[in-house]
């Protein structure tokens, strides 16, 4: 029997037990999945699927390999470097053809003007004066004939880069990087770069907006944690009221407040502080003020729900140990109170770079923030590869951020837990 | 220790007519003059809400007396906030800082009045030998035993040698057996510091085990304040006498007064002769306090002692208890009269039966009504 044990031949029985424990485990969490079942139905079909949604759209470039296959084909083995032979601009002008009559047509030529402007002007027109199919040979002539860009190898190689089915160009343009007709990446001139402007722009509003609820929401949360429970619920009501109330109606209560003839200027006006009104909202002012009123409660509940776990024996024993107050505050209150610190910011900072009616209210145009940009392209042009790119980065951004949090937290409780 | 010696030294705390109350209406602490010496374990016992718990929060700075003074080592300390009075606390659920480590929780103290690298490495190492928790310095609160993070807690109020340490039922939440061990090693160290210990409980066992005096609260007031024994044997009022171990009430009114003796006519009829300890002059209703060791149920053939109050008893239930017998009397009107008897003593009794009890006049002591 021993001899067993120690090579292992033997299977001791704990095998079989723990089998038996996840058959009898697992009853247990098929009822725990059917509990959450429905709202996992719902949250793929409303969440995940239109995520997944949109980073496809992001990659994805069918417009061209639609409209025109037969030249997407002919132009697989072209290398680019030269003018395509006869074989593609026969196949391009059948394409047309075809296109224009099924009505494919539009979308392409749309598609492909974002690579060049005024390919659209080229593609129509010379759908309009191509009548019938060219004699065979004569393609490449006739096309030339009719448009000189296609005699240009550039043009080409706008057709050939968006043959899909796959596409790095929006994700690209969206961090303003373009492909040369070699395929390496270059930055877009200076004149075209907007995003990696309006992505700093939407981080800094999110960081200030952050810091400013952080600073403000630190000692309300405080109070409301040490408050006796009559005042404290006075100030709960306070805080969560504009949870209750309509984000355009607090956003246009700002600009009543804030405008050039509002409560602001006429009371500072009246005091004399100011002989001329102040701009205070269609600016960056407007936004910071407006933004960090609406997203204060994201703060102050997080922080509240830590602070409010911390007995007040923590502090009582730092200054009967010889702190003084301030010592027991930053040495014993305040990194008790990171985990808040953390969930709110995190929260506060991924709502705001995701802020869209605020900034277009209150801000100016140099305020606008990212989901500006993602609605602009959606409903007025509809880019939706753009909008998508747009909506890709920023969602890995905000996953990015999440996930540098969750192992800051994860760290903390691995060197030995926050709670006792 | 003996109290006796103590009691020569200059008080080291003196409590002057100190009221607390909280809502303005009700007063929490009635009217406090206490003194406390140099070197002893001084108990604050009481049930709650008797007001020991805020006398030791006004001591430690935590609460503002309403009215009075008190001063720490000859210095009125009413106004000086707590981290300047350079006392030690423990609290009842410990409060170490979950997020430092037990040595980082140790050197708290030292490191805010900004001790030496050196030096307070030293004296952390020298507080951890004395709790025997040396190889736990690494870990954090969370994950030691409650008594492990009681000792750490003690280490850490005593490390930077303050004058007077306060306990605030620092054993509460531990169980049985911890806690009478925990009480033993508490006192020791008591003992070989030499520390000024002021020690809030409402476990009156605890009291009696660790400490050199207790001062007996109730309703705000200090109803008796003295070693355990005289406590015990010598309670001057019925709170006490009942607070304080087991005890038999008898009611009666007072015949006659001499000599620092009493003739008490009980309610239920017949007469005792008591020790008149608090019970005023003849007239006055009393409430006689008889403790159960220290009454005997007589022999049918027993000589007649005329010395001894003699009572007619019926017993009403007879208790094993291991290393002694209970038995259960009706006795003059109170029908939870106990007795405490020698192994054995049980076996005779059955209920009902009629027996005659006997105490001597020492043992009784006639106290106010209840």
């Amino acid at each position: 029997m021993t001899a067993a044990f120690v090579a292992g031949a033997d299977a001791p029985p704990e095998v079989p037990l723990k089998r038996r424990l996840r058959r009898a485990e697992r009853a247990r969490q098929f009822k725990a999945l059917a509990l959450i079942l429905p709202l996992l139905a719902f949250l793929l079909f409303t969440f995940l699927g239109p995520i997944a949604g949109m980073l496809w759209h992001s990659v994805e470039d069918w417009e061209v390999p639609r409209a025109l296959p037969h030249t997407v084909s002919a132009l697989s083995r072209w290398d680019g470097k030269t003018l395509p032979d006869e074989r593609a601009f026969a196949a391009l002008a059948g394409d047309i053809l075809e296109a224009r009559a099924d009505g494919t047509l539009a979308t392409a030529s749309k598609r492909l003007n974002y690579t060049i402007s005024g390919f659209r002007t080229t593609l129509m027109s010379t759908a309009r004066h191509l009548k019938t199919a060219p004699e065979p040979g004569t393609a490449k002539d006739t096309l030339i004939g009719i448009d000189k860009m296609w005699g240009e190898q550039e043009t080409w190689a706008a057709i050939k880069g968006a043959s899909g089915p796959l596409t790095d160009f929006y994700l690209l343009a969206s961090l303003d990087l373009k492909r040369d007709n070699n395929g390496s990446i270059f930055a877009a001139p200076e004149d075209q770069a907007i995003y990696r402007d309006i992505f700093f722009r939407t981080f800094t509003i999110g960081f200030a907006v952050t810091a400013l609820c952080l600073i403000l929401g630190f000692p309300v949360a405080y109070l409301l944690a040490t408050l006796p429970s009559n005042s404290a619920n006075l100030l709960m009501i306070c805080v969560l009221l504009p949870f209750w109330t309509s984000l355009l109606v607090r956003t246009c209560a700002w600009i009543v407040v804030l405008q050039t003839n509002g409560i602001v200027n006429d009371t500072l006006r009246w005091l004399g502080v100011i002989a001329d009104p102040v701009q205070l909202v269609y600016n960056r002012f407007g936004v910071y003020v407006a933004m960090t009123h609406v997203l204060m409660p994201f703060m102050i509940l997080p922080l509240y729900s830590v602070m409010k776990a911390i007995p007040p024996a923590y502090v009582r024993a730092a200054s009967s140990l010889g702190a003084s107050p301030t010592v027991a505050f930053l040495r014993i209150y305040l990194p008790q109170t990171i985990p808040g610190i953390g969930a709110g910011c995190l929260l506060v900072f991924i709502l705001a770079i995701g802020y869209y009616i605020t900034p277009a209210l209150v801000g100016g145009a140099a305020d606008q923030m990212i989901s500006y940009f993602i609605a602009f392209y959606t409903t007025e042009t509809v880019n939706w590869g753009l909008a998508s790119a747009l909506g890709a980065v920023l969602l890995l951004a905000t996953v990015a951020l999440a996930m540098v949090y969750g192992k800051l937290v994860h760290g903390q409780q691995m060197t030995g837990g926050m709670k006792n | 220790m003996d109290g006796g010696m103590v009691a020569a030294t200059k008080p080291l705390v003196r409590f002057t007519g100190v009221q607390k109350t909280y809502d303005g209406e009700h007063l929490v602490v009635k009217k406090l003059d206490l003194d406390i010496r140099k070197g002893e374990f001084l108990t604050l016992l009481g049930p709650s809400g008797s007001g020991k718990t805020t006398t030791l929060m006004m001591l430690a700075g935590f609460e503002v007396p309403t009215h009075g003074e008190i001063h720490l080592a000859d210095r009125p300390i009413k106004n000086l906030p707590p981290h300047k009075r350079d006392i030690g606390m423990v609290f009842q659920n410990y409060a170490l800082f979950p997020h430092m480590t037990i040595e980082e929780n140790v050197a708290f103290p030292l490191s805010v009045r900004k001790v030496g690298k050196a030096e307070m490495k030293e004296r952390v190492h020298q507080a951890l030998r004395m709790i025997k928790l040396e190889n736990l310095a690494h870990r954090r609160p969370g994950q030691l035993s409650g008594g492990q993070q009681q000792r750490v807690a003690l280490a850490r109020a005593l490390v930077f040698n303050p004058q007077l340490v306060l306990m605030d039922e620092p054993l509460g939440a531990l169980d049985k057996r911890l806690r009478e061990h925990m009480q033993l090693e508490i006192k020791q160290l008591h003992e070989t510091m030499g520390i000024t210990v002021v020690y809030v409980t409402h476990d009156q066992g605890e009291a009696l085990t660790m400490s050199d005096r207790i001062a007996v609260f109730n309703d705000g007031v200090v109803q008796q304040i003295d070693k355990p024994d005289a406590l015990y044997e010598s309670p001057t009022n019925s709170f006490v006498a009942n607070f304080i171990g087991e005890n038999n009430v008898l009611a009666g009114t007072i015949g006659s007064v001499e000599h620092g003796w009493c003739r008490v006519a009980l309610a239920a009829g017949g007469s005792v002769t008591a020790r008149a300890v608090n019970a005023g002059s003849a007239g006055n209703r009393t409430s006689l306090s008889v403790r159960p060791e220290r009454v005997t149920i007589l022999a049918d053939d027993a000589p007649a002692d005329e010395s001894m109050n003699r009572l007619p008893a019926t017993v009403q239930d007879a208790i094993y208890l291991g290393d002694h017998a209970l038995a259960i009397l009706a006795v003059a009107g109170n029908g939870e009269f106990m007795v405490k008897l020698p192994p054995g003593g049980h076996v005779g009794l059955a209920h009902g039966q009629a027996v005659t009890i006997a105490f001597r006049p020492d043992d009784c002591r006639a106290l106010d009504p209840v």
